[in-house]
Order: structure tokens, then sequence, then C-alpha cells
């Protein structure tokens, strides 16, 4: 069986994995990461949202070889040491944008990667599409929206552009 | 005080274990040695089961084992129960035939389980699962309901001929015949409630464990309620008793209605762990859970409704087929009845309603409670009938309801059709709903719309719902194999921090806070130090579980009761250190005083004394400050309000946007606002997602056609508006906390409000009525085919 070895949250790991192994099978049962979650089997749903080197990407979507050498972040990996939520995490709770949880490792990772690539702002309308490969049943978006519109600021450390209200 | 009580939008306790991945969702759970089992399912609508050559498979690599349904059979095991019973008309029980873990003899929908497949790795056991032969021989097969109720239609089970499952009416057929042929006006409509799938984010799995020391089942599963399952798989199905089958529902991952049922999967991981001596584990891939979660809705209706000449409603008369799928699931009879058809009065005095339901076997999916679980269907109904009926008397929309509204001083009000409903106020959602919705305002913005070549329209919707399940007797009355009391348990520990044991599951709903917040407003305990504990049979003492919007009416009921004991046994320790009488002895914020003295003692100070009893009434009374309470409540609770839906037609590609939506909702007295808007909105993506997106759509023969996410329309973020919340409260008049329930009501008032809107923008084009989902080809086709008549106007 081939070999892998990559960083995830910060650790080296390196696994034996079969070919067909998907990295989200290689989080969840290989290195025992169960906060990334599977919730659909054709890519469509977004419960499996990881950040590979930076951008995020749906791990069912991904063969584990791929991700040789690669620096994965999950959900575990966000919050700082001390317990303290990225300010995503902090929006999400405070717009209460999760209900029973199992979309919100995917939601929150899509929705970090979201305002990273939008230095310029985001409009509800953006977030809203931005979101295309999210699916939540709990909450209808609307405080999902509320919440990542309100990470935006804290994230890049200034107001929002007025122009993307 | 009160700042973290009943009323505060409390930040949530159980989202910090979410939002860090800490969640454990069942297919987070491992045990020791677990083997992994794949089902293999029929890919046929109907046919009979030949046989099923296993050698290959277990050749395997990695395979331990195969069981058919033959193999359960052979050790006595039963089939699923059904857990309602309905009665014909002619008094004579529905049909009921059986429904085996793994099919025996037919297969009767795609999806049903065949045979199970149990290796050292889920992929082993998937590979080895392609390897069965399975000899099929084809039947034909029918999924709708009017091809299974033709003449000559192929039984789904070969004891019930004709496919008719009951034949049930409510109602008093001669007094609505009799105000029918009095009328002045009758409006008629047919319309279907489109079949839709839950999709609960989080598959069902289950993992099941056995003990050969103990003799101990445990079985974890995606369940709404523990207990439930507990006894019906372990009385009917294994036959294992309750001391030794312990269910756990962890964190699950929303269900919906669909994670309420006994399922065949959850029965097999369970008996096989104890012949292999084994943990097995099965997690449904999404495919599978499209084939093999129960459906919801699927109803063709007729329904007409009489006036008098002021546009007074006189009576209403339904006749309903309704599809039960191929098995009947556990609650699956009782959604079209009593969910259902008790439903059709209303917010209205219509004096008479006569409501007969043919419940339907098909080659699909068993269909069971779905979000709101028959009250939709009802709602829809109804308020789609009285839009037709404003246009076709000329009375105004809005005007006909507030016409017909049951008025605030007919509470409590008995309907023709067995409910009475406690307390309302119609108008005053209405009102308020019309007012946030800025409803007076909307012709001007018709007008923009028209002027940006949009078609806009509004649609309102006056509905109420049934819930908070339910009366024991009368349920029994009616045919549920269960009570529907709920259980808590609360347990004051020596330090003054408290623990909640609770029947009620949550998934979704926030328990875990909304809980907490009864706890700190009536023992006056810290959040912090309260916890709530739900989702275990070992834990908790019983339970009935999460649905039908019962978990605060009668769970939170349950929870009053049980601390109410905590004081009165904390008033007599109380009196006893203070040297008083228990009846000076008086309870609030934590602290019981001696009334007209600075004598107090705090709650800690009184469990600490009931754990470490040296100064005690030990004559008199027990150590320790644990009390449990069932709670049965005295009627359904019956929450309502008014919707109101803005959409705009693109008639360029028939594609329908919800632009506003307004819930205005008397869900009874608030516990947590924030909650409470959380569940309104969740609930009416779901309702817009049914009225424009969703339907689960079979082929003549039986085939899933909408079978995976990327056939079956989920509402994205940007299919959704946001959604304005308000409530207006009327409290509950026969449980302590006065609330009513407020899980379904997005799902029940949406969908007619979004419909009656795309009428409305559509009215040029002479449209009466359209049945859900309002499809984009559907609407362009409605547009295409106005097109030339307006032109040859």
């Amino acid at each position: 069986m081939p070999q892998v070895s990559l960083t995830v949250n910060g650790t080296q790991h390196t696994v034996e994995v079969e070919n067909r192994t998907l990295l989200v099978e290689l989080l969840r049962e290989k290195i025992g990461l169960t906060g990334t979650h599977v919730g659909c089997d054709t890519s469509q749903c977004g419960a499996c949202v990881v950040h590979v080197d930076g951008t995020s990407v749906k791990s069912c979507t991904m063969l584990a070889v791929q991700a040789e050498g690669a620096n994965v972040t999950t959900i575990e990996g966000l919050a700082a040491a001390d317990g303290t939520l990225h300010p995503m995490q902090e929006m999400f709770r405070e717009h209460h944008a999760l209900q029973c949880g199992f979309c919100t490792p995917g939601m929150v990772m899509s929705a970090i990667d979201l305002v990273q690539s939008h230095p310029e702002g985001l409009s509800e309308h953006q977030i809203r599409e931005g979101l295309e490969g999210n699916l939540c049943r709990c909450t209808g978006y609307h405080n999902i929206v509320k919440a990542i519109a309100a990470a935006w600021p804290l994230m890049h450390g200034k107001t929002m552009p007025a122009a993307a209200e | 005080m009160g700042h973290e009580g009943i009323g505060a939008s409390v930040r949530r306790k159980e989202d910090l274990r979410f939002l860090n991945g800490r969640g454990h969702y069942t297919d987070d759970m491992n045990r020791p040695g677990q083997l992994y089992a794949y089902i293999r399912r029929s890919d046929r609508p109907h046919a009979r089961l030949g046989a099923i050559d296993t050698a290959a498979a277990k050749a395997s690599p990695g395979v331990v084992a195969v069981f058919t349904g033959a193999d359960m059979a052979a050790e006595g095991i039963g089939g699923l129960p059904c857990g309602w019973q309905i009665h014909n008309k002619d008094g004579s029980p529905m049909a009921e035939p059986p429904h085996p873990v793994l099919a025996t003899g037919k297969v009767r929908h795609v999806g049903d389980p065949v045979a199970v497949v149990i290796a050292q790795t889920r992929q082993q056991a998937k590979d080895a699962a392609e390897k069965l032969a399975i000899d099929y021989h084809d039947l034909p097969g029918a999924a709708g309901l009017r091809e299974a109720l033709a003449p000559g239609a192929a039984p789904v089970h070969d004891e019930v001929q004709g496919n008719l499952c009951y034949d049930w009416h409510i109602g008093d057929k001669a007094m609505v015949d009799a105000a029918f042929a009095g009328a002045a006006k009758v409006v008629k409509l047919e319309l279907e409630n489109n079949r839709l799938i839950p999709n609960a984010m989080e598959p069902r799995a289950a993992v099941g464990d056995f003990d050969p020391m103990s003799g101990d089942y445990t079985l974890i599963t995606t369940s709404q309620n523990p207990h439930v399952i507990r006894l019906l798989m372990g009385a009917f199905v294994l036959h294992i008793p309750e001391n030794h089958l312990r269910v756990i529902a962890p964190d699950v991952g929303g269900g919906f209605g669909s994670k309420i049922y006994h399922y065949a999967e959850e029965a097999i991981v369970t008996w096989a762990a104890g012949k292999l001596k084994r943990a097995v584990k099965w997690t449904a891939e999404r495919t599978e859970s499209f084939m093999s979660d129960a459906h919801g809705r699927d109803h063709i209706s007729t329904a007409e409704l009489a006036l008098d000449k002021d546009g007074h409603f006189l009576a209403l008369r339904v006749s309903t087929l309704a599809n039960m799928g191929a098995y009947l699931s556990t609650f699956a009879p009782c959604v079209p009845t009593y969910l259902y058809a008790t439903l059709l009065a209303g917010v209205y005095k219509t004096p008479a309603i006569y409501a007969e339901v043919k419940a339907v076997f098909t080659n699909s999916v068993p269909v069971d409670a779905y979000r709101g679980a028959g009250r939709p269907e009802a709602t829809f109904l109804l308020e789609r009938l009285v839009d037709v009926a404003a246009r076709e008397t000329g009375i105004d929309r809005v005007e006909i309801r507030r016409r017909n509204f049951i008025p605030n001083d007919a509470f409590p009000y008995q309907t023709p059709v067995a409910l009475q409903y406690d307390s309302g106020d119609y108008t005053a959602t209405l009102n308020a709903a019309l007012k946030a919705a800025d409803y007076a305002g909307f012709e001007s913005r018709r007008a923009a719309a028209r002027a940006r070549g949009k078609l806009r329209g509004i649609g309102v919707s006056t509905y109420l719902e049934a819930c908070g399940i339910a009366p024991s007797a009368v349920v029994g009355s009616l045919g549920a194999r269960a009570g529907l009391y709920e259980c808590a348990n609360i347990r004051v520990h020596p330090t003054g921090s408290v623990t909640v044991f609770t029947g009620a599951h949550s998934h979704g709903q926030g328990h875990e806070t909304t809980f907490a917040q009864l706890v700190h407003e009536q023992l006056g305990v810290p959040l912090d130090q309260i916890e709530v504990v739900h989702g275990d049979t070992n834990r908790i003492p019983f339970g009935m579980g999460t649905y039908g919007s019962r978990s605060l009416a009668v769970g939170g009921s349950a929870m009053v009761k049980a601390m109410d004991k905590i004081i009165a046994k904390g008033k007599k320790i109380a009196a006893h250190l203070m040297e008083a009488s228990v009846e000076d002895v008086e309870f609030k914020d934590g602290t019981f005083t001696v009334a007209g003295t600075d004598k107090s003692k705090t709650l800690t100070d009184i469990s600490l004394t009931a754990y470490v009893p040296h100064n005690y009434p030990i004559e008199e009374l027990e150590p320790g400050l644990e009390e449990t309470a069932f709670y049965d409540p005295k009627n359904f609770t019956y929450p309502g309000g008014c919707h109101v839906a803005e959409v705009e037609i693109d008639p360029e590609t028939g594609v329908t946007s919800v632009v506003n939506f307004t819930a205005v909702d008397d869900v009874g007295r608030v516990i947590n606002p924030m909650i409470v808007e959380g569940q309104v909105q969740g609930g009416v993506a779901q309702g817009i997602g049914q009225a424009l997106l969703e339907h689960a759509v079979y082929d003549s023969a039986g085939q899933l056609l909408s079978g995976s996410m990327m056939d079956y329309t989920m509402p994205r973020a940007d299919n959704l508006p946001n959604i304005t919340v308000g409530t207006e409260s009327t409290l509950c008049t026969h449980n302590p906390l006065g609330v009513k329930g407020c899980g379904e009501v997005g799902a029940i008032g949406s969908p007619p409000a979004v419909m009656n809107a795309v009428v409305d923008a559509l009215r040029e084009y002479d449209v009466r009525h359209i049945d859900m989902p309002a499809t984009a080809p559907k609407i362009w086709s409605i547009i295409q085919a106005g097109r030339p008549r307006m032109a040859a106007e």
C-alpha cells in the first residue's frame, strides 16, 4: 500500500493508504480527526471541506495520495491552543449559525476561505453564491450569511467597504 | 437573575464542541474489534426473490459473514413493527402486512435491503456486496397513488389485493352534504402535495455491540428517540429485554422526523454483533439515504369549500389519497389521518367538515412523518383553497380570512374534527405579519418589478398546527400503540450543580441551552453549573423522544414538575435547618427564606445537607436531592400564525425567487428568542424548498429518478431570501410553561404562502392553481401557454 506524508493541523503524519482512499477517509479513519464530516457521496454537500495549503477543498473529492507533502487544516486546527476561537467560529456562535452542527465544520472552513479570498469585501449576494458548495438543512442559511458578514471585519482588521454592502 | 432565564437569547452551550469538530456523531464512534456492514439493496421496484448466491461474497477478502432474510427468519427475528393502527370506515383494522428486516420472498421498492455483508473494512464489505448474485423475477410495479389503485395493479403485498391499507374518515358527512346543498357558492380544487426526501445532513448510521460475558447489547444510532428504539427493537424484533439492551443516540445531525423510526439497519447491526460477538458498524451513503430513509408528504386530494353569499365558510369536504410506500413505517398511518384531517379546520370557524383518506401501498420507499407531518399537507390544501375561494367570490384574500377567523373570545374552541384549541389570536399574527411585510405597499413593488421585466406576486397563509404531542389516553383511543408523555430526572448534586436527564433528544434544537435556562429560571442555578443529558437509555429513566414539536411543551413540563418536587423537598429540609414550619418557607432565586424573617438558606446549603444528613429530618425524609417526573399533556398545543411570501418570476426563464419572506408566529411563551427564530427560519427554508425546488420523483415502474443530491434539489444559500421572523404570543393554557412549540411552524405555514404568491404573480396568465414544486420549466410552460391567449385578447 502506498504511504502518504502530510502535515495536519501542524502535526506531521505518515500513513499507509489504499490508492482509492479519500483524503476525508484518511483524516477520519487513519488520523482520527472526526470533526470533518461526510454528508453525501456526490461532492454536493461540503460537510467535508478542509484547507489544503490554505485553500478550501472538499476532502471527499481528493485522493489521500494527492495530499502528499500538503499542509492540511481541519476544523480541529482552527482554535488557538488556549481555546480562543477563530473569528469565524466566534461569529457562528454569536449569530446562531449552527443547529445540529453536522454541516458546520465544512461551512466554517468554506466561509474562512471565502472571506480570505475577498479582501475587497463581500456583499450578501456574494456570500450566498460563495456558499453554493455547502448544504445546511437546519438554519435556512440566514444566520450563516450574517455570521460570515460579521467575521469579515474581524478577519481583515477593518470595516467592510461600503460598496460591498 | 433573568438575563439567562426565560426570554433571554443565551448563546448555545452545545456550540463550542460543534464549532471545534468535537461533536460525537454515530459515525465518529468506534468500538474495539469493530467490523463494517454494507447492505445490498434491491435495484428493482418489485420482484420475486429467487436464489441468492453468497459464495463469491463470502470468499471475498476480509469478509466475516453474509446474512440474508432467510438467515434472520430462521432465527425467529420479527418484522419491524408499526406503532399506530388506523381503523377503516367500517371499523375493521387497517391492512398491516409484515415488514421483514431483510427482504424475504419479494422486494417491494428500490432500496429494499436484501442482504448484509460484514467485513473487516467498509470497502471490503462494499466490494464483496457487489459479488452477491441475486436472482430477481421482476413484477410490474407502481410507485404512484393512482397507478397502485388502478384495477389490475400488481399487489405490493400479495395479501393486500387492491393495495388499500385503509379507508378512513372523520367528520359529519350528512351535515357537510346538507351545507353544500344549501351553499351560495362552492369552490373545488384538485391538488397534490409533492413527495419529499428529508435529507438531514448526517446520513443515518448504527453501531451494534455485544458483550458475551454479560449478554448486554449496545446500539449507537442516529435516532430522535433512543428509548422508543429500545422498546420497538428489543420487544418486537430481536427479543432482547430492556435490561440487556442499551441504546445511545449521541449527537445527531438533524432529523426532521426521518430519524424517529425504527429502521432495519439498527436491528441488523445489533443482531449481527450478537452473532459474531464483535461490534458492527453501518453508515449510510447518501444514495442509500435517498432510497431507505422514510420519505414525506405525497398526497393527492380533492377539496371543496361551501360558502354563503357573504363569503362565510359553511362546510369543507376533502378526499385524499396518501402514499404509504411499500411498508408501514413506524408512525406512517397516523400522519395522513390524525395529524392531517384533524387540522382541516385551520384557523377558521367552518362549522362542518368531512374528510376521507385512503392510504395506499406502492412500490416506493415507506412514507412517514417529515417536519410538520400531515399539518403542512392540511395547511397547503386549506390555504390554497381559501385563496381560490377569495378569487372566485371576488372577496379580498386577507378579508375572507379575517371574516372566517375563529374569534379571540371563542376559546376554548371545539372544531368539527376532534381537536379543541386552547388559545390563539389569529388577527394579531395576521396584522403583525402584514405590517412587517409592508403588504399595503406591495402594489408599488409589483409595478417596479414589472418595469424591470419581472412578475412579482405576494401570498399570505394563515395557519395553525397541533403539536406538543400528545395526551396518551387520547392518542391511545385513536390507535397509537404508545403513550406520549415525557420523563425528566433532575439531580441536584451535593455542591449545588445540576444534571438534567431528559427523555427528549436534541438533534439541532439546542435543548442543552433551552432546558438549562428553565432550570436556571426555576432553581436559580447558574447556567454553567447545569448539564443536560439526553440520548442514552442507560442514563435517562425513560423517554419518548423529540418529534412533533413536543420537547419543551411535554419534556420541559416534565422538568418543571421534577423541579417542583425538588423545591418541595428542599423546603422541608430548609424548614428543619431554620427551625421553621414548612408552610412559612419560601423559595425564590435559588434561596429558601422564612417569610417575615431574615433567615435564609441557599439551594447549595440544602443540597449539601441532603447528601450529608447529619442535622436532618431523617425519620420523615430520605437523604439526597434528586427527583423524577413524568408529564402527560392534557391537550395538544396549537401554535399558529401568518406567513407572507413575496416572489419574483423571470418570465424569460420561469425562475421563481422568493424575494421577501415574513413569518409571525404564535408559539406561546418563548424561552430563547434566538433559538426560536433559528427554528422558524430553518422550517421556512424547508417549506420554500417544498414549494419551489424539492420533489422525489419515481418513474412509472417505480425507479427513483431523484436519487442523489445531483438530482434532488436541496435548497442552497442562493435559493433563499433573508427570513424575517416575529412572534405574537398567546400562552398555552394547559402546560405549566405556557409554551406551544416552534419546530415545525416554518415548514407548515410557508409552502402555501409561497404558492399563493406564485399564483398571484401569474394572475394575468389566468392560472388558478399550481402544484408544488414551482420549478422553472413548469412556470415557463405556464407563461408560454398563456402568451398566445394574451396576444389574441
